[in-house]
């Protein structure tokens, strides 16, 4: 380090540079921080918060979720006097890169990130390097509501601990949806190999978000839901040794739908919503989504045919929680824990449960809310495209996320060339 | 400068030094997970390719269309209609253009299905994001060959061209072959550093690749942005290593251009010499200039296709139109976009102003000493455009996080500000140096002081081209990616990384909507640039 400092020499911009990392180097001697859990009460941290402009990093691909965010806002504004801006993001790991980079820089409050979307991989990032907040989802009032038994991946994120790091918002469960005008319902694959067999019979026609997509390494994961040679093994790390016999299956059955998927296998749609344009432009036939009612406000939004339904798997798909969590060097800690609350608000909840707005699933037990807060949940009648209850099969966990890591790395290594 | 600090800051994770994350020790291990990368060499490849391509063919198709057309009258007209393309980002451009060249997109919809028989896009149909690269040397062709037809236009103001058209034809040369041997050769030299600029852009664009090149792997550039955005932290290294890595192949092929040049140049010796009056390269260069009105119409299209969506209700294949126009997404869009749009303008007049006043300010020091810009200066201007923007600007985040002004506006504001002055003070430095020194000379020998001469006498003869100059460095502002994204920290939206971010697939009437504005604002502003010298001055003579 010091050999390559030494070499420079010169102009204000290039000292500038060198100062950064410099701090960096001090920043880094310090030790890591540590997480100090949230004492406040909640009225200090409420009072806190008011006037405090909140800087929610969203992924901001899917055009529905900016709009209820847009409305989080609003109500935030109106109820606590909070403001909320979207920064909008590609990918989520945008925002962990900030909080690292301003770490670099030896900026430890006053951080430009106050909030991120967050779960899975990033999480378990971000919880690793100690660059999270709290605990703090106990300070907040409303998450006495939150369903911790049943609903496990609340406090459970890809079998890490959620340890009160961040705080839980909507459910999701994997879904196919598909064009019911082209293709009859009970004609649509119900497990991973009728799911080959139909791709043999429709060449061209399935594909998947690529693996380095959170969603597109679902669709491997649920295979190996399915595949591997026991459920249990999944809920541990995978390592060295157990990685390549588990997934040994997966690969196999890969190995043969890969060249008959979408542009022989070689190409993939980036994200979710790209492969919604491909449905809706007839490139192909089935999209896999985490939003169950993905059909019903899809239809609702013009963005699909209205003939498009959803269906599950037999054994049951992967579900998951979306989280929000806040950096350890967030500017606005109150203003974002006001919104992480209101999030788990009933009058929030039951607004992004309706497939009109958002379809995900509630993150509270319903026993916790009283009878007027249930009526807020009452199901949407008659609208198109939302599958029945109890039509998608039961919820499978998501597998530990050192899986995900390992299966994109594989992918990668076998595919990427 | 912020180059240079950019480049240190991207340069010490990629010998392993970022402290944050534990780097602490020099070491090469970012260079080898680089390397060990699944599919690395197809991206470097892919770069290349498209690089090497797109810069060959748009010079070629600009050079044909020139050849063709530069000694007719009409030329000048048409160049008027030419320029608005440049004011196009490149994002707007390419989104367009992926609809219109889609296996579900329009050309194909046009055909279908009464010429094609497809009741859907065929599935084995491969037209976008193709493993070649051919689409995206496609969309940046649309960009560069504008832009270097103007450039060579520009030029040719400098080089005796009638004269030696007159003598070519008493020789017998037929136009474009006379125009190709006897005028391009004094040309070429001035075109060198746009030709550079267009080689550097297209093999390290990212935002141009994001929408039309694979993704399985991506070219070079992408893989680096990628990894910069990665949630395994480690991923910085190699991510430095391989934003060092574009640079270098930037810089070896602007040499292997140098030779290149050489060659050509022996060969054209070798090709004059023979005497050839003309036959087979009068056909090649009325295809070359064929392509280049081709490209020119693509680009309209892919404008105007998206203008069709923002007003679409729903248009699915094999609808050639939309089934139904509404103005909903506007209605639904309009509150949101109006913040992105002033974010967006005032960045641009703000770094334009500023680049303008800058320009002018170092050209009238220029004449007053009376002594042009060496080379090497020259070369300094052109330094941002030339190094790939993915090599630096992480460090450059570095710097600005550490100065606490990231994610502010000024601190966007600088970032454009670096890219925005060299295209400014290049378009404006020809025609201030072409003046006339007899104007302000005279100007000066009636008494008139200094300032006197630059504000009553100069400026008012140069407005349009101050105001081109102005409308240039606003659509510059207005274009950029990669700096708005790592100098706003995401917080400061414009309607180029917003429609970026909408490209990944989403809804494409609200693609629509921002596409649109991201090319009606420059477009705007180069129209005013144009009008309203013309009005002012349209009891002058000569100067309207």
């Amino acid at each position: 380090m010091s050999r390559a400092i030494e070499r420079i020499d010169g102009t204000t911009a290039r000292r500038r540079a060198l100062r950064a990392i410099g701090a960096a180097v001090v920043c880094a001697f310090a030790g890591r921080i540590h997480a100090e859990p949230e004492t406040r009460s909640w009225d200090a941290i409420s009072s806190a918060a008011r006037g405090q402009t909140v800087y929610w990093n969203a992924w901001a691909g899917d055009e529905r979720t900016n709009a209820f965010i847009a409305w989080v806002g609003d109500e935030v504004k109106k109820r606590h006097g909070v403001t909320v801006r979207q920064v909008n993001l590609k990918d989520t790991a945008e925002a962990v890169t900030r909080v690292v980079a301003e770490k670099t820089a030896g900026r430890d409050s006053g951080g430009s990130v106050d909030l991120i979307w967050i779960n899975g991989p990033n999480f378990l990032a971000m919880k690793e390097k100690g660059l999270l907040h709290g605990p703090f989802t106990q300070a907040l009032p409303n998450y006495r509501l939150v369903d911790t038994t049943s609903k496990r991946s609340n406090v459970v994120d890809f079998t890490v601990p959620v340890d009160g790091l961040e705080s839980p918002w909507r459910l999701a469960q994997l879904v196919y949806v598909y064009d019911s005008a082209r293709h009859r319902p009970d004609t649509m694959p119900r497990t991973a190999n009728a799911l080959l067999e139909w791709a043999r019979a429709h060449p061209g026609r399935l594909t998947h978000p690529t693996v380095r997509n959170f969603l597109g390494a679902t669709f491997l994961k649920q295979a190996l839901a399915e595949l591997a040679p026991s459920a249990e093994v999944l809920q541990g790390p995978a390592t060295d040794t157990n990685f390549a016999a588990v997934t040994a299956p997966l690969w196999s059955w890969y190995e043969r739908l890969r060249p008959l998927l979408w542009r022989d296998g070689r190409e993939f749609p980036e994200s979710g919503p790209a492969q919604r344009q491909l449905l809706n432009d007839g490139d192909i036939d089935v999209l896999i989504s985490f939003n169950p009612a993905e059909a019903a406000t899809s239809i609702a939004n013009k963005l699909l045919p209205p003939t498009v339904r959803t269906f599950g798997m037999t054994r049951g798909t992967i579900g998951n929680t979306s989280f929000v969590a806040i950096p350890y060097n967030a500017a606005h800690k109150e203003g974002a824990m006001v919104v992480a609350n209101f999030l788990l608000d009933p009058v929030a909840q039951a607004r992004q449960q309706d497939p009109a707005v958002l379809g995900n699933a509630t993150v509270l037990d319903m026993a916790k809310l009283n009878d007027a807060e249930q009526r807020l949940f009452a199901p949407n009648a008659g609208v198109a495209g939302l599958p029945a209850p109890g039509e998608l099969g039961p919820v499978l966990l998501e597998p530990h996320a050192s899986w995900m890591t390992r299966i994109s790395a594989e992918w990668e290594k076998r595919y990427s060339h | 400068m912020p180059v240079a600090a950019g480049l240190v800051g991207t340069a010490l994770p990629a010998f392993g030094v970022l402290p944050a994350i534990g780097g602490r020790t020099l070491s090469l291990d970012a260079w080898r997970a680089l390397f060990e990368q699944p599919g690395v060499l197809t991206s470097i490849r892919l770069s290349l390719q498209v690089g090497v391509l797109a810069t060959v063919l748009s010079l070629a198709v600009a050079v044909a269309f020139c050849a063709l057309l530069a000694e007719r009258a009409a030329l000048r007209r048409l160049s008027a209609w030419i320029a608005p393309m440049l004011a196009t980002p490149h994002v707007a451009v390419a989104v367009g253009f992926a609809f219109l060249i889609a296996p579900s997109g329009w050309l194909v919809r046009l055909l279908s299905p009464e010429v094609t028989g497809w009741e859907r896009p065929p599935a084995g149909l491969v037209t976008l994001r193709d493993h070649a690269g051919f689409a995206m040397v496609a969309g940046l062709l649309l960009k560069e060959v504008p832009y270097l037809a103007l450039m060579t236009l520009a030029a040719l103001n400098q080089v005796p061209h009638r004269a030696l058209r007159m003598t070519t034809a008493a020789l017998g040369y037929r136009d474009a072959t006379a125009w190709i041997k006897a005028v391009l050769p004094l040309v070429y030299p001035q075109l060198r550093l746009p030709i550079f600029a267009v080689l550097a852009f297209s093999v390290s664009t990212v935002e141009v690749a994001l929408i039309l090149a694979p993704g399985n792997p991506p070219p070079l550039a992408v893989l680096a942005a990628r990894w910069f955005a990665d949630y395994d932290l480690q991923r910085y290294f190699p991510a430095a290593a391989a934003a060092l890595l574009q640079l270098l192949i930037v810089v070896a092929l602007l040499g292997a251009w140098l030779v290149g040049e050489r060659a050509v140049a022996w060969l054209g010796t070798a090709w004059c010499e023979r005497g050839g009056r003309g036959g087979a390269a009068e056909v090649i260069v009325r295809v070359g200039a064929g392509l280049g009105v081709a490209t020119f119409a693509a680009g309209v299209a892919a404008l105007v296709l998206m203008l069709l969506w923002s007003f679409a209700d729903s248009w699915r294949f094999p609808a050639a139109w939309p089934d139904r126009l509404s103005v909903d997404n506007w209605m639904v869009q309009g509150p949101r976009v109006t913040g992105v749009v002033a974010n967006t303008a005032s960045l641009a007049f703000c770094t334009a102003l500023a680049a303008l006043l800058l320009s002018i300010a170092c050209l009238e020091s220029e004449s007053r000493r009376d002594h042009p810009p060496t080379r090497r200066a020259m070369w300094l201007a052109y330094a941002p455009l030339l190094v790939p923007q993915i090599a630096f600007l992480y460090g450059f985040q570095v710097v600005l996080v550490q100065l606490a002004v990231d994610g502010r506006w000024l601190a966007v504001a600088w970032s454009h500000f670096v890219f925005v002055l060299p295209y400014v003070f290049l378009s404006l430095a020809d025609p201030w140096r072409a003046l006339d020194v007899r104007y302000p000379r005279s100007a000066a020998a009636l008494g008139a002081p200094p300032w006197q001469t630059l504000v009553r006498v100069r400026m008012p003869m140069l407005a349009r081209p101050i105001g081109v100059a102005f409308a240039i460095g606003f659509a510059v502002s207005v274009g950029q990616y990669l700096p708005t994204l790592f100098a706003g920290a995401g917080r400061i939206a414009t309607l180029t990384t917003e429609a970026v971010t909408l490209s990944a697939g989403a809804d494409r009437r609200i693609l629509g909507v921002y596409t649109f504005l991201q090319a009606a604002l420059p477009l705007l502003v180069y129209l005013a640039a144009i009008v309203a010298p013309a009005l002012a001055f349209r009891h002058r003579r000569g100067m309207a």
